[in-house]
């Protein structure tokens, strides 16, 4: 059977979620490109969002006259939007006046949203690379939050059992429990995967509620819950145990934020300058083809299956042993979610996982700053990454939008999937 | 253009346009310029049911049907008979494809699902579901390349058929033999232009030939005879059974030696896949002994076979071969990353592999913008190279080739031969799969055929000629005495 | 198509060494069961004790019958050696294609000897607790048919989740501010229709991979949920979140039915629909044109294409048919069910629904069948309190999750998706 022509230009696989997620992360697209398309994407989805503000308010609907509504309409969008902003980064003004005071507790309060938005992003850049990881090697990765919780879990019990040893051994013991246990987390679905050829994404999906409910068990159990309450939450982290942050000045940003920058730049490190991370982009890319060549397919699918779970249990152990202090339920809000939207939007490259996880975790400090002040409601930072996520899934779209025309290599048609079996 | 009841053979080499065109003719794919003339009138296909509906059926080179629906399901699929409210009418359908299927003797089994029955078969419900949207014209495009010699013979007879019950038919091939045997007139294509037109009885074999490569053609690569060694691959009583469980490759035993080249042929889906998947540990082995380099590697796994000195340049390049998302200089060290120079203990060393990429791409001629190009944007025969020029650096001792040519340009399969004969010369083995008799014949020191999954030889590469190869591909046996019923594997 | 089939004769439908291998496994799981049964709800039960499972419920119109009087131990060796006799046959020649309905049966008796064992020395509504099952398995059902209504035609739905979100809280809302269910319902389907058209655009259109769209959908969903709830609901309770739910509405006669009678005919409206629905997909996909051309195009999108079939025009109608019905499942959350929307309150069903339909081997009758396991453990939850059960309720919570994993690890066998599930179709 001779071979038809198309196949000798555009490669067609059958595999799972990597070809439009290669085409995603791809790296010909210049960096201006890229840029372009996200601001846009980011400017469409704050419009869209501003017209969900404006819908559900009933003032506006329900106002007298047409410049009326038009008022409302406008506070309300600058009011969430400037909420959202001032809680991101700070309101410019008061920035000022308080680093000119000279009292060293009122300037570190004019870095106060700052430091909420590194306390944000420190976890998404963790969940963003497990997700990033994953694409790399060709796996989507749904179970972060399942990972975070056991992460968070683990981390959370060494750091309560331990008492009294120095920080240099609590610390980074709590923390490789936090990555071990996530790794099993990861570990299980790539195991599953590699012998039976489940799909990764409703494992991972399974194991994320197996371990909302492992919370509630545990929490009910006299090792985790704090003595004295009936609630479910756990004893307190030992100090030694905590990630050391600047608690003095009335500050929350804490170290896990350079530890996030750090395993951002192993993970470079992994995927381009080692060999398991050239089996990791090969497996990713073309499955069989590395198979041929005599690379451990099923190996490289556990091996980063766990790795990505591993990151993602770092982010739950950032969160108990830097924020929170104590397991109590919901504490991973999402952020193994979230991770994919980083993921996406950093195109599961690490710098731009932390530029994204920069960008989401403003958005996430904003957002309580913007609930406070304008009760707008923290949901609607979802919204907007869900709307930006699309759009930069879909180049296309942002330029027949705005009638940008498409340039070569870039938004040509790619061919996916398939449940994988 | 095309008379009614007359068979024109379209002859070009691969890539001479000739499916491009007739997926233009079908409305599948859109012409750039230019116009399509039916009965003399211009007409315009925006999809196959244009071309349906002004009476153009075609039988496609890998065929449009579904595995898991019946035949008759296939046959009606979007002229489907139908009862009030839209639901099928099965027992109707099933009389209607076995009435046509007998009318132009081409028996099928209505109730038969599509993927359990033969290539030959499938092909037959091809042609019916184009008879049964009453097709004036009817386009076969390769519909030889996966037929045994009997199934192509069969064909041609119910072309003859065909034309006498007033049908058209466009037959597109590569084959000068079938093109002079059927074609009531010959349109030959080069390079997606038509470079002459003529009678079968105007032109001889060799003229068409010639007009179809556009200069004469080279038989055989210039080589020294071999001085074969030691034995370096040895298979023994090799048996493997493909996905659906069945016996792919059946008791097969023989030798390859070091400075020798023996080619494989045979028809597509004769065990030849699963014989050199199983050498590489790529598919599990049933039974045997396959022992490669002085190593036992029946149960090795790729990466231990292609260590112990075996290079292999895979049948799917773009499934197989390479990774199309890596760089052509990732590409090139797909199978030894992970040794030194590449790399240094768990660190790669990307000097290395540029310094290295940037020779082989020199020393191979391959031609890419750059090492850090993506390797799935090159051309089929630049992708190729980058195979071999990976495969043939390596220090072997076994090279291992299935259809390494197949689909590319005259330059490149030039190239590609010499290297495979340099390859011998220095005292490499090389076994070579292919299914272009020309390829087995130009390479072969000694030539094997499989068939059904059973090998005939190797036997010397003059031992016989290319018709009784020919006659072996399609089962019959030179070797055992007729009294004896044949050594095929019935 | 690559033909990889042998050149001569028909191809016979040989026993793989995949199908050996489950076969074994599948009869090792039976046989396992068997011991589980025995070992664990019978073994350390005193011979004299029973369980009485009631089978009627108070409240329905049916016929009344005795209850069914049980004792646990026997009940549990006897059942114990039927599986262990399934296993055995299993192990040695295998049930054939019959072998998932075996499965079903194998399962059936465990739950069963469980019960017994769970309900010693006590009573339990046996038909109550079924009737729940159907109830929390409509939702699962109804959103399983929105998937193979998607897959069937080659494109993955992953927002089925999100479509149920927004349905639910679309129904919820429509419903409050008209009184009107049947307005809510229709709000309801049309809300989880936008979203499938939505998914259909960026899938088909713009080419995204469907299964990150279907997850940034779901994102979208729950944020656009949650963010509408604290803005609207939450501020008016009273005229947008208080919907009157769907009263059942039992029908003359099949309701007066014994035990069949409360479990299907005296239920709400929604599980009439997904009766129906049933019926209709399961006909309408393999006995009409529309689900032969649909099956066509999710297996062979190009041959489809070369008999005249619009495989683009084909999945977008599709897609869009399975956010209709994933917005229904979404507003029996509501208005079939609490009357409230709370935020997140699908809380995963939608990807249970996924799994339902895989298991169920992307047919209607079949999802259905998986969803109703899904169900019973999620309606066990409501009846631990009567039971004699010394596990955690939060290991019981996890139990479909659970079983889910083991469904899509393998246990109900590797059924075929539709050939070109997931891959967007270019023409040339």
């Amino acid at each position: 059977m001779s071979e038809p022509t198309s196949t000798q230009q555009t490669p067609r696989r059958g595999v799972s979620a990597r070809d439009v997620i290669q085409r995603v992360i791809a790296p010909e697209s210049t960096t201006w490109n890229t840029v372009l398309i996200v601001a846009l994407a980011f400017f469409t989805a704050l419009v869209l969002s501003a017209i969900f503000i404006v819908g559900s308010d009933p003032n506006v609907i329900q106002a007298p006259d047409l410049p009326t509504g038009l008022n409302v309409a406008w506070l309300d969008i600058s009011g969430a939007y400037g909420g959202l902003l001032s809680g991101a980064l700070g309101n410019p003004s008061t920035f000022l006046s308080k680093v000119g005071s000279g009292n060293a507790k009122t300037v570190a309060s004019a870095f106060y949203p700052l430091s909420e938005t590194l306390v944000a992003a420190a976890p998404l850049v963790f969940t963003g690379l497990s997700v990033a990881l994953g694409f790399r090697a060709g796996l989507f990765n749904i179970g972060g939050e399942g990972q975070v919780i056991a992460g968070g879990l683990a981390a959370g019990f060494v750091g309560f059992s331990l008492h009294g040893l120095t920080g240099f051994v609590e610390l980074p013991l709590a923390l490789l429990a936090g990555f071990v246990a996530g790794a099993f987390w990861g570990f299980v679905p790539g195991l599953l995967k590699s012998r039976t050829g489940a799909h990764e994404v409703i494992t991972t999906i399974m194991l994320n509620y197996v371990a909302i409910y492992l919370t509630y068990y545990f929490l009910s159990t006299k090792v985790f819950q704090r003595p004295g309450r009936s609630d479910p939450i756990s004893k307190i982290v030992d100090s030694a145990a905590s990630l050391p942050s600047l608690e003095g000045v009335n500050l929350r940003v804490h170290a896990g934020v350079i530890l996030a920058v750090l395993v951002a730049i192993a993970v470079y490190f992994l995927l381009w300058r080692t060999t398991l991370g050239f089996e990791f982009r090969a497996v990713g890319a073309n499955p069989d083809a590395s198979r041929a060549a005599g690379i451990g397919v099923g190996r490289v699918v556990v091996l980063a299956m766990s790795l990505a779970g591993g990151l993602a249990g770092l982010a739950g152990a950032n969160i108990i042993l830097g924020v929170n202090y104590s397991v109590s339920p919901g504490f991973s809000s999402s952020l193994g979610f979230d991770g994919i939207t980083v993921a996406l939007l950093g195109r599961g490259n690490p710098a731009g996982v932390v530029a994204a996880a920069l960008l989401f975790g403003g958005l996430r400090a904003g957002a309580v700053q913007m609930q406070a002040a304008t009760s707008t409601p923290v949901d609607l930072v979802q919204v907007i990454e869900a709307l930006v996520i699309m759009f930069v899934a879909a180049p296309t779209l942002v330029r027949e939008i705005y009638h940008i025309r498409a340039q070569r290599g870039v938004g040509a048609p790619a061919v996916s999937t398939g449940w994988g079996s | 253009m095309v008379e009614p009841g007359e068979v024109h053979v379209l002859l070009g080499e691969n890539g001479a346009g000739k499916s491009t065109l007739m997926n233009i003719l079908y409305g599948l794919y859109h012409p750039d310029e230019g116009e399509i003339l039916v009965n003399g009138k211009p007409v315009k296909f925006d999809s196959p049911s244009d071309a349906i509906a002004m009476g153009i059926g075609m039988v496609h080179q890998h065929f449009m049907l579904i595995p898991v629906f019946t035949v008759a399901e296939n046959v009606t699929l979007g002229l489907e008979l139908t009862r009030p409210l839209g639901f099928l009418d099965r027992r109707r359908a099933r009389k209607e494809v076995d009435q046509l299927g007998r009318e132009f003797g081409l028996p099928v089994d209505p109730d038969a699902l599509v993927e359990t029955l033969s290539v030959g078969a499938q092909q037959r419900v091809e042609i019916v579901k184009a008879l049964y949207r009453r097709a004036g014209v009817l386009i076969l495009d390769e519909p030889t390349a996966v037929l045994t010699p009997q199934e192509t013979d069969e064909l041609l007879g119910v072309m003859g058929s065909l034309k006498r019950a007033g049908r058209s038919l466009v037959f597109i091939t590569h084959k000068l033999k079938e093109a002079m045997q059927v074609a009531d007139r010959i349109t030959v294509l080069r390079g997606g232009r038509v470079v002459g037109s003529t009678l079968p009885g105007e032109s001889t074999e060799a003229e068409l030939a010639a007009m179809m490569v556009g200069r004469a053609i080279r038989l055989g690569v210039d080589r020294p005879p071999s001085k074969p060694g030691a034995v370096v691959l040895d298979v023994e009583g090799l048996t493997v059974r493909n996905a659906h469980g069945q016996v792919a490759v059946d008791d097969l035993s023989f030798q390859v030696r070091a400075g020798e080249i023996v080619t494989v042929a045979g028809v597509q889906g004769n065990g030849q896949t699963e014989l050199i998947r199983a050498i590489m540990g790529l598919d599990q082995v049933s039974s045997g002994r396959i022992t490669a380099a002085g190593r036992d590697v029946t149960t090795s796994s790729p990466r231990e076979t292609l260590a112990s000195g075996v290079g292999h340049v895979p049948e799917d390049r773009v499934r197989d071969g390479l990774v199309g998302d890596l760089s052509v200089a990732e590409n090139l060290v797909l199978d030894m990353y992970y040794m030194p120079p590449f790399a240094r203990g768990p660190m790669l060393q990307p000097d290395e592999i540029q310094r290295s990429a940037l020779q082989r791409i020199k020393e191979y001629d391959i031609r890419t913008p750059s090492p850090q190009t993506s390797v799935g944007t090159l051309s089929g025969g630049n992708q190729q190279r980058v195979i071999v020029a990976r495969e043939f650096s390596r220090p072997v001792s076994l090279m291992i080739a299935a259809q390494p040519t197949r689909g590319l340009d005259v330059g490149s399969i030039e190239y590609i031969h010499e290297r495979i004969v340099q390859l011998r010369d220095q005292g490499d083995a090389v076994l070579i799969v292919s299914s272009d008799l020309d390829e087995v014949f130009a390479l072969g020191d000694r030539i094997a055929v499989m068939f059904q999954g059973r090998m005939e030889g190797p036997f010397e590469s003059d031992a016989y000629t290319r018709e009784q190869v020919g006659l072996m591909m399609a089962g019959s046996s030179l070797e055992a005495a007729p009294a004896k019923g044949g050594g095929d594997s019935a | 198509m690559s033909v990889a089939a042998g050149v001569t004769g028909a191809v016979t439908l040989a026993v793989t060494r995949a199908e050996v291998i489950r076969r074994r496994t599948l009869g090792v799981f039976f046989l396992l069961v068997a011991a589980a049964i025995a070992v664990l709800f019978g073994l350390d039960v005193p011979g004299t004790t029973r369980a009485d499972f009631v089978l009627n419920l108070a409240s329905a119109q049916a016929i009344s019958v005795p209850d069914l009087v049980v004792p646990v131990q026997t009940t549990a060796f006897l059942l114990a050696a039927v599986s262990a006799f399934l296993g055995a046959v299993q192990v040695v020649r295998g049930f054939g294609r019959w072998s998932n309905v075996v499965l079903a049966l194998v399962i059936g008796l465990f739950i069963f000897s469980f019960l017994a064992w769970a309900a010693r020395d006590t009573s339990l509504s046996l038909v109550g607790m079924l009737q729940g099952t159907v109830v929390r398995a409509t939702p699962l059902t109804l959103g399983a048919f929105s998937g193979l209504l998607c897959e069937r035609s080659g494109v993955i739905n992953v927002a089925i989740e999100g479509q149920m979100l927004m349905g639910a809280f679309v129904a919820a809302m429509v419903t409050s501010a008209t009184s009107s269910a049947a307005l809510g319902m229709l709000a309801g389907m049309l809300a989880g229709g936008l979203i499938g058209l939505i998914l259909a655009v960026f899938a088909i259109r713009y080419l995204v991979d469907q299964i990150i769209v279907g997850v940034v959908l779901d994102l979208f969903c729950l944020g656009l949920t949650g963010f509408l709830y604290d803005r609207l609901m939450v501020p008016f309770q009273a005229t947008l979140n208080s919907a009157a739910v769907v009263r059942p509405l039992a029908i003359p006669l099949l309701s007066k039915i014994p035990i069949l009678g409360p479990i299907l005919f005296d239920q709400n409206v929604f599980v009439y629909l997904l009766l129906i629905l049933l019926a209709a997909i399961q006909v309408a996909l393999f006995q009409t044109r529309w689900g032969l051309r649909v099956r066509a195009v999710g297996e062979q999108p190009r041959a489809a294409d070369t008999a005249g079939i619009n495989v683009l025009r084909t999945r977008y109608i599709n897609v869009l048919l399975g956010g209709l019905v994933a917005g229904l499942a979404g507003s029996f959350f509501t208005i079939g069910a609490v009357g409230q929307f709370t935020k997140n309150m699908t809380s995963g069903r939608g990807f249970i629904s996924l799994a339902a339909m895989i298991s169920g081997g992307w047919t209607p009758i079949g999802s259905f069948g998986a969803s109703l396991v899904f169900g019973f453990a999620d309606a066990l939850q409501n009846f631990l309190s009567v039971l004699n059960v010394p596990i955690s309720s939060y290991f019981l919570l996890m139990a479909p999750y659970i079983a889910t994993i083991l469904v899509v690890a393998g246990v109900v066998g590797r059924v075929r998706p539709p050939a070109n599930d997931g891959k967007p179709y270019v023409k040339q």
